[in-house]
């Protein structure tokens, strides 16, 4: 009977690590065909797609590299989202801060501009702001496009904060005020110090989105000396796609950075999109 | 003084968010009533033209028609992909961390390269997968270049860019179940459907709704994969509401009709966010 039970678990448990391991090739099949032909020519690829390389031939990489731009795309990509994220975190974090503690009357009021703001099609405000900004010859200004990606994260940026603030005792702070600390002091002391898994939660999830953005950075970001690296790898698709292998390899530029950015900070930005959605 | 400084904090936020959003989005509601090409200084308001014109385009149907299909879509596949593998990672004690980075690879890749490299690897009928059961001689085509299928391909490719964030939110709120009543529920000889329509599913609901909701915001708001596989095609079977404004806009200077899109697409964006603050307001209350 004990043994039949067993069986039986086992049986159960093989079947939902199949299912499992359906879902990863699912997710992970896509990529890999990226991976391996990345290294081979055109003719190669012709012959057989899903085959393995012949040998390991990095020419492709060099040439995607030299095609996209992408010196300049990883340094106009860095420097749009480093200034976005030092914009959001200091704005959302501030404001956070003030919303956890239910500090002014027009909370409530704020509370739900932010959750309005923050489920708004990009095209409602898009149009005018862009013909704004070619008026004054911002198009192709990182740092202009920047204060865009900003207010566009700056709602879940702020919920955030406030989730990670609403978490530290409120005694802290009025102790520390009883003894004479100023609010700056408070501020600067005592919660920054305690919120900052929050602060690297939020570069964390705002820099990958600015990172990857595309509608607000293809439409801004004109010219190609200000693409990101986003934008110079798009820009190679309309010239190289009779040329499968360098495409892939600029895919493998595109893809390595993310993966390994995104293994060093999985917790932080696990814990991002778990407190963003996670109700409880 | 206390309050004002309070407000003084707050202001670098809002301000931000008032000078980008909510000032352009105003005007984006005047422009829709006026002929305004974008660079014009004296457009005209003419009125509920623009709205007018709309409803009588069929072009403007279909991309409604092809907003609620794929809200469709979203409301039920990547849920019940997402529910299931969080159900079987949560008995999974030592793989668990591991498939969760695995399902989210797709996820924190940029749709730009998602939507190239399914285009060129997959879908190219030259030199990718398509292209290569073509040589083996299976009759297939890429399914982006048929109107019957191209809504399909483009929501496959970002329902398997999506779901793995399904999975992980999921399973967060899965973990928060009480265990005395998965203890109960064991004991009283529960399967493992009744197990969750019992048990998990009432802790996970707030959780569950808020994404619901999200869901069909955001799939009115589509906009990435659509553009950057198709830009709407072949003879706008993918056209979107969001790819339509952003023709009118950009290729045609009709800002006017773009932005009576726009407000379009908002409309449906308010109901379900008026929706989602009526359901968050126990928590706005405390």
């Amino acid at each position: 009977m004990k043994s039949r039970t067993l069986a039986k678990t086992r049986q159960k448990s093989a079947f939902s690590h199949a299912i499992l391991i359906i879902f990863s090739i699912t997710a992970l099949a896509p990529l890999s065909l990226v991976l391996i032909n990345s290294f081979k020519n055109q003719t190669e690829i012709l012959r057989n797609p899903l085959s393995w390389p012949k040998q390991l031939n990095f020419s492709n990489y060099v040439e995607a590299w030299n095609a996209a731009n992408l010196s300049t795309g990883f340094i106009n990509s860095l420097l749009l989202t480093g200034t976005t994220i030092v914009i959001v975190l200091i704005a959302a974090s501030l404001a956070g801060y003030v919303l956890a503690g239910k500090r002014i009357k027009a909370e409530k009021g704020v509370t739900i501009y932010f959750m309005v703001a923050m489920t708004i099609p990009i095209q409602l405000f898009l149009f005018p702001l862009y013909f704004v900004l070619a008026k004054f010859n911002l198009i192709g200004n990182i740092f202009a496009v920047s204060f865009i990606l900003a207010a566009v994260n700056m709602p879940l940026a702020t919920f955030l904060m406030r989730t990670f603030f609403m978490n530290i005792p409120g005694e802290l702070e009025e102790s520390a005020k009883i003894d004479g600390a100023s609010t700056f002091d408070v501020l600067t002391k005592i919660m920054f110090p305690l919120v900052r898994p929050g602060l690297i939660t939020v570069s964390v999830i705002v820099g990958i989105a600015v990172w990857n953005e595309f509608l607000i950075t293809s439409t801004f970001l004109q010219g190609q000396e200000n693409f990101t690296a986003t934008l110079g790898f798009l820009s190679l698709n309309n010239t190289y796609n009779t040329n499968q292998g360098l495409m892939m390899a600029a895919s493998v530029l595109m893809i390595a950075p993310l993966v390994i950015f995104f293994l060093l900070v999985q917790k932080y930005f696990i814990d991002g999109l778990v407190s963003g959605s996670v109700k409880g | 003084m206390r309050k004002a400084l309070n407000y003084f904090l707050l202001s670098p936020a809002l301000l931000i968010s008032l000078l980008i959003v909510f000032i352009p989005g105003l005007l984006t509601i005047i422009v829709s009533f006026t002929d305004w090409n974008g660079v014009s200084t004296t457009p005209e308001f003419i009125g509920l033209q623009n709205f007018n014109e709309l409803f009588v385009d069929s072009i403007f149907w279909q991309a409604l028609f092809n907003n609620v299909k794929w809200t469709l879509i979203f409301i039920t596949i990547p849920i019940v992909i997402g529910l299931l593998t969080a159900m079987l990672l949560l008995k999974r004690k030592r793989t668990k961390s591991v498939y969760q980075l695995i399902f989210l690879f797709p996820y924190i890749l940029a749709p730009t390269t998602n939507a190239i490299l399914w285009l060129n690897i997959i879908f190219n009928p030259v030199s990718g997968v398509v292209g290569y059961l073509q040589e083996a001689g299976i009759p297939i085509d890429s399914p982006l270049s048929s109107m019957n299928t191209a809504l399909y391909a483009v929501a496959a490719v970002d329902v398997w860019h999506y779901w793995g964030f399904l999975t992980v939110v999921f399973l967060a709120a899965l973990r928060q179940t009480p265990l005395d009543q998965i203890e109960a529920a064991h004991l009283e000889g529960c399967n493992g459907w009744q197990l969750f329509r019992y048990v998990y599913f009432p802790t996970i609901k707030p959780t569950f709704n808020i994404l619901f909701i999200m869901i069909i915001i955001f799939s009115f708001l589509t906009f990435d994969y659509v553009y950057l596989l198709t830009g709407g095609g072949p003879s706008h079977a993918t056209e979107m509401l969001s790819t339509y404004a952003y023709t009118f806009a950009f290729s045609a200077f009709q800002v006017g009709k773009a932005a009576a899109i726009a407000l379009f697409m908002s409309f449906f964006g308010l109901l379900a966010s008026c929706f989602y603050i009526w359901m968050s307001r126990n928590e706005l209350k405390n």
